[in-house]
């Protein structure tokens, strides 16, 4: 009885919310936070701490980025420009930076800022007491001076490209923290920055409030408030939205595509679409011997139409992965070699000539045994999931057996990546402004725990690779990350999926918007409501 | 009755001991540590960095080590810091999320027993006739639809299209300089929403005990003389039969003690309310070892305070058990 009442009653339920549907005025329902110049956005989750040396956290960096600076930044174009510092240079042998501050920059008690604070914040990085995860980048520094108040030099003991970018981190006051204990310092909860907004106030699991920095080097932001609202949950989050609650938000491909597309919705926000910084694959254990033939992982490849898993997964909000790169920037190579495209006869033709048959139930079978495999991903990521299942339909096709197994997270490192007891997996990586590939790709990166789990050992990629992070010749270093994604496009040890659109949505109240390579925060400070 | 309470008393804390220890084992027994949670995938964190994290926290010392050290300053009242980046004190991280739990469970639990209670008496009285069976329906509903579901539609309903209520968060930008009167309404409109689901989806249990046990009473000899002797049927009902219905309820009301600071994940996720749930749900999912422990704690005193009380309270008020085992 009980489950016929309850249908009767999500109908009633249904029927009343859908007949309300009559466009209401919308000027009553804005928060009282939502005018003015307060710009209020959204998030998931609550910044951990404020201190961006210790925080690995997506949502403490939204923060962080709005209260420090580094020494260098990415631009609108993604290519490196002066933050805190004025310019720099690199010494013929690439082995030293020099790095020329910025004057009358102020952190945000009054105090100026120095080459004091950048030797501070080198030091208490590679500090062994400091519980950071970014010691390794400036574990390569051999010495780092600071001769006067207003230049830094970095020595390194061999030429480390990524090393420029590294600059990038957050600059902390020495002022406020030397000689002191960072993990018990009061700024991880109300940080003192440079940066265009200074913090005003947390209230712990609601929001955090930031307030325009009327002395800032490149002028005041336009927008006087910012505040960042914790909304665990995405669906509360677009409620919030429609009722004007949040200014901007992330959308779901659904969203995105079937409900945000009426003239009314259209009129009150601008949507946006470009590539997000990250890319899906199939990788596969390089360890077992089903895996070690190339012509195996390329007949996959073939037989998986990646447009479809856009068009199924994303509702066509992305585009098809061919390397580790995202489309547009400096490294990616649009044109590849040696790239499978989806072809299912190609497909069955490699794997004969790999020595599979078709046995009688439609499988493919080799010495006896049968081509089947697990793919593994993790728990709560709907995307995986649904690509997974593609996958597992299109491989069926051509005579290959799929499971898909989901189990979560922590399980998921510990018992089957860490141990390498896995067959395939489908995961994301996000894909880092510098294209160094060294964690996820050297061969040396295979030990537990590191990031080249699938165990691909290749000494050309191993050489472009070092190659490639040892000089700070642009032109040198693109011809590297070319040929390196050519040798991926043919051996293919994960097949690269996708590149997901990242989808903002800001209200149209929010002017001076300049959609970019890097997105549309570039220049939030310039953002403004008229 | 003292030496009773005394005996009940000292029993606590071999039972405390108890749970603390197999919490504490089960805990660290979930594959990934806090470390692991924090860096796994990260390309950025070499081994040794994971270490340096590792020996920060305490993790690479035997088990009983670190069980002895957290029972150590238990005893001192001191709940240790958070694994969790800030590594804030796990007691600070409580306090400021316990008073808006507290305050959202007291008002719905007086609202869930001030209409469950009525309601299940009416059912009783009123047995077997479609006035029951209306009930039965009612509260079956709330009981069966899905709490996420239904907040949504009463967001998108009340907040979205309406615009009558907030939709989600305790207190509107820029509150702080409402006068006194204007936070509180404020506040007031925040929780109207989330306290009106979840005492709808509570109803169903309380109010269908209370008319079972009503029912039972109501078929006893004593209220079949009550209305021999001719009294009203409305003082049989309130003050003859209610008077005894009333006493397992009290055994309910002790055990809803430990779920004051408890709170749903589900429900404060979808309402944004900074709760306990939230926090304990955070904390496991990051293996955040001490303020699980710290959580756990708590919930258990409060659990076993409660079973005190209601055993007391039930010793109150029925002589038989004051009586009988004095």
């Amino acid at each position: 009885m009980i489950p016929l009442r309850r249908l009767l009653l999500l109908v009633l339920l249904t029927l009343t919310a859908c007949s309300q549907g009559a466009p209401a005025d919308r000027a009553g329902s804005r928060g009282p936070g939502a005018n003015g110049s307060s710009f209020v956005t959204g998030s998931i989750g609550e910044p951990s701490t404020l201190i961006p040396t210790l925080a690995t956290d997506t949502s403490s960096s939204d923060i962080a980025g709005l209260v420090y600076n580094g020494l260098v930044r990415y631009d609108k174009n993604l290519k490196l420009e002066g933050d805190l510092a004025e310019s720099w240079e690199v010494s013929p042998d690439g082995l030293q930076i020099t790095f020329h501050l910025r004057r009358g920059v102020k952190w945000h008690d009054g105090k100026d800022f120095t080459s004091r604070d950048v030797l501070y914040t080198y030091r208490v990085t590679v500090d062994p007491k400091t519980p950071t995860a970014y010691a390794e980048d400036f574990k390569q520094v051999q010495s780092a001076q600071a001769p006067d108040a207003y230049t830094f030099k970095v020595r390194y003991a061999k030429p480390f490209a990524p090393a420029l970018a590294s600059w990038g981190m957050n600059i902390l006051p020495a002022h406020l923290l030397e000689g002191r204990d960072i993990t018990k310092s009061p700024l991880a909860r109300s940080p003192i920055g440079t940066g265009p907004y200074i913090f005003k106030e947390w209230i712990p699991g609601q929001r955090l409030i930031l307030e325009a920095n009327p002395n800032y080097w490149e002028g005041k932001p336009r927008l006087s408030r910012y505040v960042y609202r914790i909304i665990p949950d995405s669906s509360t989050m677009y409620m919030e939205l429609k009722a004007g609650g949040v200014d901007m938000m992330g959308l779901s491909p659904v969203q995105y595509q079937r409900q945000t597309n009426t003239k009314e919705f259209l009129a009150r926000f601008n949507k946006y679409r470009y590539p997000a910084s990250a890319y899906t694959y199939l990788g596969y254990n390089l360890r077992l011997p089903m895996f070690q033939d190339a012509r195996v992982r390329r007949a996959i490849t073939c037989a998986i139409n990646k447009e479809e898993i856009i068009q199924g997964v994303l509702l066509g909000m992305g585009q098809i992965a061919h390397g580790p790169y995202k489309p547009g920037t400096w490294a990616y190579k649009a044109k590849v070699e040696n790239d499978p495209g989806y072809d299912p006869a190609r497909a069955q033709a490699l794997l004969r000539e790999a020595g599979y048959v078709m046995g009688a139930d439609g499988i493919l079978t080799k010495d006896g045994k049968p081509l089947s495999f697990t793919i593994l991903t993790n728990q709560g990521n709907d995307q995986r999931l649904k690509a997974a299942q593609i996958i597992q339909m299109r491989l069926k096709r051509v005579g290959i057996d799929v499971k898909i197994r989901v189990v979560e997270w922590a399980s998921f490192l510990t018992n089957f990546i860490d141990k390498g007891k896995f067959e395939a997996v489908l995961l994301g990586w996000t894909i880092s402004q510098d294209p160094d590939l060294f964690d996820v790709w050297h061969s040396s990166k295979t030990g537990p725990k590191e990031l080249n789990f699938i165990n691909y050992k290749n000494p050309e990629l191993d050489r472009l690779i070092v190659e490639g992070r040892g000089t700070f010749d642009m032109e040198k270093r693109r011809d590297c990350y070319y040929r390196i994604q050519e040798i991926l496009a043919k051996d293919q040890p994960y097949t690269f999926l996708y590149v997901p659109d990242a989808l903002p949505v800001v209200s149209s109240r929010i002017k001076g918007i300049e959609p970019a390579p890097a997105g549309i925060m570039h220049n939030f400070i310039k953002w403004y409501v008229e | 009755m003292a030496n009773y309470l005394i005996k009940r008393i000292l029993m606590l804390i071999p039972l405390l001991l108890g749970i603390t220890l197999i919490t504490f084992t089960v805990i660290h027994l979930a594959p990934g540590e806090p470390v692991e949670m924090q860096t796994a995938m990260s390309p950025k964190v070499s081994a040794q960095s994971r270490a340096r994290l590792r020996e920060f926290y305490g993790l690479d010392k035997p088990l009983h080590v670190q069980y002895g050290k957290w029972l150590g300053n238990l005893s001192r009242l001191d709940f240790g810091r958070s694994f969790a980046p800030d590594n804030r004190p796990v007691l600070d991280k409580i306090k400021e999320r316990i008073p808006i739990t507290i305050s959202l469970n007291v008002i719905a639990l007086i609202l869930e027993f001030g209409l469950a209670l009525p309601i299940g008496i009416l059912a009783a009285v009123h047995r077997d006739t479609l006035l029951d069976r209306a009930i039965s329906v009612f509260v079956f509903v709330g009981f069966a639809v899905p709490t996420f579901w239904l907040a949504l539609l009463c967001m998108y309903f009340f907040g979205v299209k309406l615009s009558w209520l907030p939709i989600s968060g305790i207190h509107s930008l820029g509150s702080e300089q409402l006068p006194f009167f204007g936070r509180v309404l404020d506040l007031g409109k925040h929780l109207v929403l989330p306290i009106a689901i979840a005492t709808f989806g509570s109803l169903a249990g309380l109010s269908r005990y209370m008319r079972s046990t009503m029912i039972e009473v109501l078929s006893q000899d004593y209220i079949t003389t009550a209305r021999a002797k001719g009294v009203k049927e409305r003082v049989v009902i309130y003050r003859h039969a209610l008077k005894n219905a009333l006493l397992p309820v009290i055994t309910l009301l002790g055990f809803s003690l430990p779920a004051l600071i408890g709170g749903s994940v589900i429900f404060e996720t979808i309402f944004s309310i900074p709760g306990m749930g939230q926090l304990f749900y955070q904390g496991v999912m990051a293996r955040d070892y001490p303020l699980v422990m710290g959580i756990l704690v708590i919930g258990a005193c409060l659990t076993l305070i409660g079973n005190l009380l209601a055993d007391l309270s039930y010793a109150l008020a029925d002589p038989r058990i004051r009586h009988g085992k004095g």
